[in-house]
């Protein structure tokens, strides 16, 4: 088992015929059972082609009905990636995956408040991944996003990461101890979005495959401190622990958008020493992760 | 991006925010000139400069004669303010805003910005205006009054009349109070701010509510759709090196320390920097040089990391995904002889094409130091540059 997606899943590409959309899902395609998965492309004006084999519909809601797909990726350019998530929804879908960096913060604020404000209306929850991540895979089935494939083993742990190449990098480090990843999720580095460490972390728990779980988390913002004490009292499995930016000073956008300390608890020092107290195993070493997740099994 | 006080006042003032009347100006002349022209008594003479604190720091003073307006303008023009937030050196002061003096009868403070858990809009409003806000958040919490607006639905006439309340603002002027607070709403929105902060908002002895200071900051993913909004920009409050980074699409940041770092990604980019803490030195800069780096790329991020003259050593952390190692080995083998790099370089990659990647630095007859993991890569480079 996994978390979100499988090799039975249905996926539709928002974006398919951009640069970026093309190069990913060709990619996406080639990876394990991606032949079988990547199913639909949107695009308005070129309903009726194909590309990669795959057929172009004029919306998310007819490529669901002709496809029967419940997940869509997003390549879709910032000024209409919002625009793209809300379509998504409305076809109710049961996530949707945001890669587009640089969507403007006013944009996802209104999308989320519409997300949420559908929902309490009695609509069907669609949830999101990202803006501004790098995808999730589950090895040897799919792979949904831009990271490397081949870095990736199939194995029991979980990763769940801000950043794209420091999941990598942790990713990495579980393959070459001889572990894999039962799914590794990348939530993206923006200030507003859908999915948080806290979900995730819920999923993971909840997953039988799932033995352990590294958590990697940066500067700004609340997420990482709300995932932590939601696992004191309920997480079953060990947790390794890291925060990028210790030495990332206050006040300056780090690259990503949310990557900005504000007030004092939103350090990295801060953040690891609540992690340290909700019972994660924590180092200030990236390159120990993999190691000290090993040592917990 | 942040702009000056007296270019958050037009703002202001275009969404119906009462502000003082004021002029900026760049010369002394101006100065005098400008005080003439908005005529009255009393002036006051403000350093504009993007950092808070100036009033602090000697930026912000009172005239009651054309001769003291001159004076002022003379001591504050040209001066390094010094305030919490612009670092020991200072910052030079280059324009002014001359302004009419106001009758404060009580200086409250409020802000709009965006909250990332409940991911609404918060308005912040506080009785102790003048004050540095987070000050007021740690001693006294309980004088700050927030409310979180939905943006489908807008700050309501309950919410604003719940901080007008909770600040104490007494009935006469609450109607003004209230309606300066949904202006500010409105202009946090459509300007695509990510901060809008007024501090202080003041009570006039006439019972007006006026704007004596106005701080923004704003999203620059959003500033493709204001132009209006770039064309506040002052280049001069900014680190020269990172605007010229930022013209190759490279996200950099000047830091204190002598290791230069050039990674992918913004999270491995931190990750590098806190290994270079952990095993003894400090960074000299935060880079991330993106997804899609070329040689050009990387060759104009390294002469960006060697314009720092405390530069004494390199550390390149790649790790490869839909960046290939052997691109990035090209393009640093190309980036250190262009830069005729007399400093040591320890470069550090994984993933895709590694293998390809570490043979190009090999054999390019270069002196690079090969490393496998980060904690290596850290060890080493602290070593050569000690």
């Amino acid at each position: 088992m996994s978390i979100l997606i499988n090799q039975d899943t249905k996926i539709i590409t928002q974006g398919i015929t951009g640069k970026t959309g093309q190069f990913h899902t060709e990619k996406c395609i080639e990876y394990a059972n991606g032949k079988n998965c990547f199913v639909a492309g949107v695009n308005p004006k070129k309903a009726g082609e194909k590309i990669f084999d795959v057929p172009i519909f004029a919306s998310v809601k007819d490529a669901k009905a002709a496809t029967g797909a419940t997940v869509s990726v997003i390549y879709v350019p910032p000024a209409g990636a919002a625009d793209a998530i809300w379509e998504a929804c409305e076809a109710d879908l049961d996530l949707a995956i945001c890669i587009t960096e640089g969507i403007p913060v006013r944009d996802m604020l209104v999308v989320r408040n519409k997300m949420k404000q559908k929902v309490a209306k009695g609509g069907k929850e669609t949830l999101l991944l990202g803006p501004n991540c790098p995808g999730l895979i589950t090895p040897d089935e799919v792979k949904i996003g831009i990271m490397p494939g081949h870095i990736h083993r199939k194995g029991r742990i979980g990763v769940v990461s801000r950043s794209g190449t420091l999941t990598y990098e942790a990713v990495g480090q579980v393959t070459e101890l001889g572990l894999g990843q039962s799914s590794a999720v990348g939530i993206g580095g923006d200030p507003i979005n859908g999915l948080k460490h806290i979900d995730i972390m819920k999923m993971f728990n909840d997953d039988p495959d799932t033995e352990a779980v590294i958590m990697i988390g940066e500067i700004g913002g609340p997420d990482e401190a709300e995932a932590a004490r939601w696992c004191k009292a309920n997480m079953k499995k060990p947790v390794v622990g890291f925060i990028a930016g210790v030495t990332a000073p206050a006040g300056k956008r780090m690259g990503h958008a949310g990557a900005l300390i504000s007030g004092g608890a939103d350090t990295a020092d801060a953040k690891l020493a609540i992690m340290e107290e909700c019972g994660f195993k924590i180092t200030r070493d990236p390159s120990v992760m993999g190691k000290l997740l090993k040592s917990l099994l | 991006m942040k702009i000056h006080e007296y270019q958050g006042k037009e703002i202001l003032r275009k969404f119906g925010v009462a502000t003082p009347r004021g002029i900026p100006c760049f010369t002394v002349d101006e100065a005098v000139k400008a005080a003439e022209t908005l005529g009255g008594n009393i002036w006051v003479v403000k350093a504009q400069i993007h950092a808070g604190g100036r009033g602090k720091g000697g930026g912000v003073k009172l005239a009651r004669s054309l001769d003291e307006v001159r004076a002022n303008a003379s001591a504050i023009l040209g001066m390094q303010l010094k305030t919490h937030q612009t670092g020991p050196e200072g910052q030079k002061v280059r324009r002014l805003l001359i302004e009419d003096g106001a009758d404060i009868k009580k200086e409250y403070y409020v802000a709009a910005l965006t909250d990332r858990a409940t991911q609404k809009v918060a308005l912040m409003a506080s009785s102790e205006g003048g004050m540095d806000i987070e000050e007021v958040a740690h001693k006294t919490p309980e004088k700050i009054i927030k409310v979180f607006v939905d943006p489908l639905v807008g700050l309501t006439d309950a919410q604003a009349k719940e901080l007008a309340d909770g600040i104490g603002v007494p009935a006469a002027s609450q109607p003004q109070a209230i309606d300066t607070f949904k202006k500010l709403y409105t202009c946090y929105m459509e300007t695509d701010a990510s901060l809008a902060e007024i501090n202080p908002l003041i009570l006039e002895g006439n019972g007006n509510i006026k704007a004596l200071d106005a701080k923004f900051n704003f999203d620059a993913n959003a500033l493709y759709r204001h132009p209006e909004i770039v064309a506040y920009r002052d280049l001069d409050e900014e680190d020269a090196d990172e605007i010229e980074a930022s013209k190759f699409d490279l996200a950099y940041i000047s830091l204190d320390g002598n290791i230069g770092c050039l990674v992918n990604g913004a999270g491995l980019a931190m990750a590098t920097m806190d290994t270079i803490k952990l095993f003894g030195a400090e960074p000299a800069n935060f880079l991330d040089v993106g997804g899609g780096a070329t040689t050009e790329k990387v060759t104009e991020a390294f002469k960006i990391m060697l314009k720092n003259t405390k530069v004494k050593g390199i550390l390149v952390n790649i790790f490869g995904g839909i960046m290939k190692c052997d691109t990035i080995a090209t393009g640093v083998v190309a980036a250190a002889r262009e830069t005729h790099l007399a400093v040591p370089l320890v470069v550090r990659m994984k993933g895709t094409n590694e293998d390809l990647g570490k043979k190009i630095l090999a054999e390019s007859g270069l002196p690079i130091i090969a490393a496998d993991t980060m904690a290596e890569a850290a060890t080493k480079i602290v070593a050569a540059v000690k």
